[in-house]
């Protein structure tokens, strides 16, 4: 099949392209094909199905995660209900949670919260999309709980010993989402320019926001 | 004393480990489409989030370190749809088979568009 990916280049997103289509096939390639089709013979699935279910994930970004905090910073009563439920919050505001339980914590001048899986992968991925490579990593999902202030520094944030940190250990039916703080200067800004300055890693605890006009 | 007595491979939380790299890729369609195929037979009830743990963890540490994200997740995700009397293992090797014979890359080897 031709394929036209500039290899050398960055995705839009900013990410090297992982070679796909035109690369030799390999052994778990040649699994999953299987295993669609037979799904799709047996009458499991069907084609339309898969696509759709691709397009709902591909369709899933930090973005949505993004649009909350930014409810969250400008709309108090928003911001409680998130707190309380962070599940019927976000559903408020259209985005499919499905039945896992969602939890915000909050980022304040003295508490910071990270999250981290350290028996698997689980993440908020209905608000946040897939989780990045680096939070799947043995090195990450040891260290987070052990030495969270080390592993926050090789992401170039230095917390003060003052501030609290709290890790969160996510499940499978257990998820959490960090809720940051609202930067300062940012007083005049409206909720789209808001939801700008909230990075899929500020909401993982690994980061912070953007500054205004950083 | 053993720091992992009591507990299995996966449960690696606190455990020494290097730095963080801060990797991160765009996925394949193959590996959008392994996610899929988790998360369509999950919801259909085919097996659960448990059962694909469960063959994660079976798997082992070499596995872990071997494997990518999404080889790993296919193979647990056979495994799972083999002991739910889906379809059987010859059923899949026989599929595998005819799917390598199609041609060398996974463009030639893919008929289905879903």
């Amino acid at each position: 099949m031709p394929h036209d990916h500039p290899h050398d280049h960055l995705s839009p997103s900013g990410h090297p392209f992982r070679t796909d289509n035109d690369t030799p096939l390999s052994y778990f390639q040649t699994m999953e094909i299987a295993v669609r089709e037979l799904l799709i013979e047996k009458g499991v699935l069907t084609p339309a199905e898969i696509a759709t279910q691709i397009e709902v994930m591909d369709g899933r970004s930090p973005a949505n995660g993004a649009a909350v905090v930014a409810r969250a910073w400008s709309d108090p009563a928003f911001k409680a209900r998130l707190l309380e439920d962070a599940g019927a919050a976000s559903r408020e505001m259209g985005f499919d949670i499905g039945p896992l339980n969602l939890i915000a914590v909050e980022n304040t001048a003295e508490t910071h919260n990270l999250v981290v899986c350290t028996l698997c992968s689980c993440y908020p991925r209905n608000l946040l999309g897939l989780p990045p490579d680096w939070y799947k990593t043995r090195a990450y999902r040891s260290r987070a709980v052990k030495e969270p202030r080390s592993v926050l520094r090789e992401f170039g944030l230095d917390l003060p010993e003052s501030t609290q940190l709290r890790v969160h250990d996510s499940t499978a039916d257990m998820r959490y989402i960090v809720l940051p703080a609202r930067p300062e200067g940012t007083s005049d800004m409206d909720e789209s320019e808001l939801a700008k300055l909230v990075t899929r890693d500020a909401m993982i605890g690994a980061g912070l926001p953007r500054a205004p006009g950083g | 004393m053993d720091e992992m007595d009591g507990r299995r491979w996966h449960d690696m939380g606190g455990l020494p480990a290097g730095e963080v790299r801060k990797d991160d890729h765009d996925f394949a369609l193959w590996e959008k489409r392994v996610d899929a195929l988790m998360v369509l037979c999950g919801a259909k009830g085919h097996f659960t989030v448990d059962g694909l743990r469960r063959a994660l963890e079976d798997m082992g540490p070499e596995a872990f370190e071997k494997y990518t994200y999404y080889e790993r997740w296919i193979a647990a995700i056979n495994q799972n749809l083999i002991e739910a009397g889906v379809y059987s293992i010859e059923e899949l090797g026989t599929r595998m088979d005819a799917v390598q014979a199609r041609g060398p890359s996974y463009g030639e080897a893919n008929l289905q568009d879903g």
